[in-house]
């Protein structure tokens, strides 16, 4: 190409960074092709800026600058540091699968356990796989979004997980995202198939291990529910305040099927999760929830695009957002009823708590609607913490931060209760707590 | 020994002053009623003595314990022994009942410097006290006064005062809202906590309630100022003449 060669914000050329990495990116010469097309996208796109609309309210060019170079492979004293990480944050009963800066870890996870119950491989070993030749749909998404491209080129691993038909899962997975390195970036995706008539909590979870500070995440799950099955999707995003973590969710979802799902972020410097969730089957119940924990100059974004293709479906969203200091969260829902969906019932409720003047939230709910008969609704509220109701608490002898602590928690437990299993709700509870500690 | 002074003390609310010069001594073992009209000052003296913001003393001064009240923060205060049982308590959607009453008092007890209640000496405090003021248990499961009737409010903020066993409670008209069977379970609650360390000043409009809790000292308040204090009598003298007699005074 003739074109002068693309810098990123802090005048790298943005090529070096897949040209760095592509030696160290699994995949037989059919991935590879797939992997330099969607590095092309990425390299035309950029970083997305204010000037895209998904992103308006999260300009990357100027909060990120550029994307860190490919991580290197976790060597035994950075897996021994994720080791700690993975035993301070590990659900009881669970079985975990573990990804160390991209990269997954067997002898952190439980393998055998899981093994019994469900189908797992590595993404690295399948798109490595020369008898594969639809490897490399792997890595393709109908998205044009230039951070899933970017992912699509540089994801080094994940995990494959695959769930009979009719099987009851005994116990959670809990996918743990570990970083341990700094400056540098890890890319991941994964892939979950929930057989149809199956039951399966599946929880991710994305932290630091140590003091591993100033990485970047790029993470994408695909996740696809066969019908009648029952399933509990959490994702509890708590990595290093300096961090920037960019996780893109595409959930397509079968009929008669129930899905909870949770996010709740509480780290990074800079985040989005955006949800893709396509309702192709009737009769299926979506309970998409989630609550930003925000402080010091964090900016959180959440964007759920809820696409009821079928008719005859109920979405729920229920978000929160508590926003302190100079932080900025972003809440996105859209619904999308197509021409087809009637009986459509889609609501979405979202509330923002600002603890002090500076602290920003950009709420912006869209409904596009193209059938007649449907019950379709959104509200938004943003407000401080109410005077008579502290003082109430401060007159019971509560000191201003615990009273504070206590309406926060009523605040985002509407939210959080909306998590059925009582173990997780108490582990997400927790995980809130600390992160009111640290405000004190 | 005086537990409360409340000297010669002005409040401005909004640049109106309020409370124009006001006195009151309440000494340790006594109950004192305050009486008043609408509007004269009488909610407004007990949020100053309780705390709470938005309200400027612009003269005067509040020794609890012989100690500058108006310098300790509303929790401090809750700490030291002060209670304020309010006319209208708030609801606190989310705030389990039990939870609260938890965090507050073990919030209490470690500025004092006492060691925290453990859970089951907790659960049958709380147990005994809601049990003699008829609460039922599955109330303190739900949110903070959410869905309580006026008067299980009312007995929620007895509750609270029967638990956290302050030195001076305040009782903004308890009685209203109450019925009689109500009214006497909560005057039964508030008497079991007289004691000679404690004094208790009961702010009502009805003479009524002065029959379950007998005072020592009843006041007038009128317009901002206490305008006369005397005997329980004094209350019989209001409920047959009412306040013209002091409106000018
Ligand atoms: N926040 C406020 N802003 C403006 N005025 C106020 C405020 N709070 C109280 N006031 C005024 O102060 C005066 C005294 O009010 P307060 O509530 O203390 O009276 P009260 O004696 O308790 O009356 P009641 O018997 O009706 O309860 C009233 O005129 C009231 O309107
Ligand atoms: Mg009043």
């Amino acid at each position: 190409m003739n074109l002068a060669v693309a810098k990123t914000g802090k005048g790298r050329a943005v090529s070096d960074l897949f040209a760095s990495a592509e030696g160290r990116l699994p995949g037989s010469p059919g991935v590879a092709a797939v992997r330099r097309e969607a590095f092309e996208t990425y390299e035309r796109l950029g970083l997305p800026h204010r000037r895209i609309e998904e992103w308006k309210y999260t300009d990357l060019r100027a909060l990120v600058g550029e994307v860190l170079p490919l991580a290197a492979a976790p060597d035994a004293a950075a897996l021994k540091r994720a080791a700690d990480a993975v035993k301070a944050h590990a659900i009881e009963g669970a079985r975990k699968l573990v990804l160390v800066d991209g990269v997954f870890a067997a002898d952190l996870s439980d393998v055998k356990a899981l093994s019994s119950e469900v189908g797992l491989k590595t993404l690295r070993e399948v798109l490595a796989d020369k008898a594969n030749p639809a490897a490399g749909d792997l890595l393709r998404t109908t998205s044009t979004d230039a951070m899933i491209s970017l992912n699509a080129a540089m994801a080094t691993d994940g995990v494959m997980v695959s769930v009979a038909d009719r099987t009851q899962l005994s116990a959670p997975i809990q996918l743990i995202h570990i970083a341990t390195a700094a400056g540098a970036s890890a890319f991941t995706r994964s892939h979950l198939r929930i057989g149809k008539g199956a039951r399966a909590t599946v929880v991710e979870t994305f932290v630091a291990a140590g003091k591993a500070s100033g990485y970047q995440v790029n993470d994408a799950l695909i996740l696809w529910i066969g019908d009648d099955a029952d399933v509990a999707h959490i994702r509890l995003m708590d990595d290093a305040p300096d961090a920037v973590n960019v996780s893109s969710h595409f959930v397509t979802v079968g009929a008669a099927v129930k899905l909870n799902f949770f996010n709740m972020t509480t780290g990074a410097a800079v985040s989005r999760l955006q949800g893709f969730i396509t309702l192709a089957g009737e009769g299926s119940e979506l309970s998409a929830n989630g609550v930003n924990l925000l402080q010091k100059t964090e900016h959180g974004d959440t964007t759920l695009v809820v696409d009821h293709a079928v008719p005859n479906c109920v979405s729920r969203e229920t978000f929160r957002a508590v926003i302190d200091d100079r932080a900025h969260s972003v809440f996105q829902g859209r619904i999308i009823v197509r021409p087809d969906a009637q009986k459509t019932d889609g609501k979405m409720m979202t509330r923002a708590l600002l603890l002090s003047d500076e602290a920003e939230a950009d709420n912006k709910p869209e409904l596009e609607i193209f059938a007649d008969d449907v019950s379709c609704g959104h509200g938004a509220t943003a407000g401080a913490l109410d005077d008579s109701l502290l003082f109430y608490l401060k007159a019971r002898g509560l000191p201003e931060k615990q009273a504070q602590a206590l309406l926060i928690q009523a605040f985002v437990g509407e939210a959080i209760e909306q998590i059925a299993d009582d173990a997780l709700r108490e582990h997400v509870i927790g995980i809130a707590e600390r992160w009111l500690e640290r405000r004190s | 020994m005086a537990l409360l002074e409340v000297k010669d003390l002005k409040v401005r609310v909004e640049e109106r002053e309020i409370l124009h010069g006001l006195t009151l001594t309440v000494n340790e073992g006594e109950v004192h009623a305050i009486m008043g009209p609408n509007g004269s000052g009488k909610s407004t003296l007990s949020h100053v003595i309780a705390g709470k913001p938005g309200y400027e003393v612009t003269d005067g001064q509040i020794l609890f314990k012989g100690e500058d009240l108006l310098e300790m923060s509303p929790d401090e205060r809750a700490a030291k022994g002060v209670f304020l049982a309010f006319q209208y308590p708030v609801e606190i959607p989310g705030v389990a009942t039990m939870t609260f009453l938890r965090t507050a008092l073990n919030a209490q007890r470690k500025a004092r410097g006492e060691s925290e209640y453990s859970t089951p000496d907790f659960l049958k405090k709380v147990r005994e006290v809601s049990k003699s003021l008829n609460i039922p248990q599955d109330m303190l499961k739900r949110g903070v006064n959410v869905g309580f009737s006026g008067g299980e409010k009312k007995r929620n903020e007895v509750l609270q005062m029967a638990l956290f066993e302050p030195s001076l409670c305040i009782l903004d008209e308890m009685d209203s809202g109450l019925d009689i069977d109500a009214l006497r379970i909560a005057a039964d609650g508030v008497n079991a906590l007289r004691s000679p360390k404690r004094a208790m000043v009961v702010i009502t409009h009805y003479q009524r309630l002065l029959n379950y809790i007998v005072p020592d000292v009843v006041h007038v308040m009128s317009k901002g100022r206490v305008v006369k204090s005397g005997a329980k009598d004094l209350a019989l003298e209001l409920e047959a003449s009412g306040y013209a007699q002091f409106e000018d005074a």
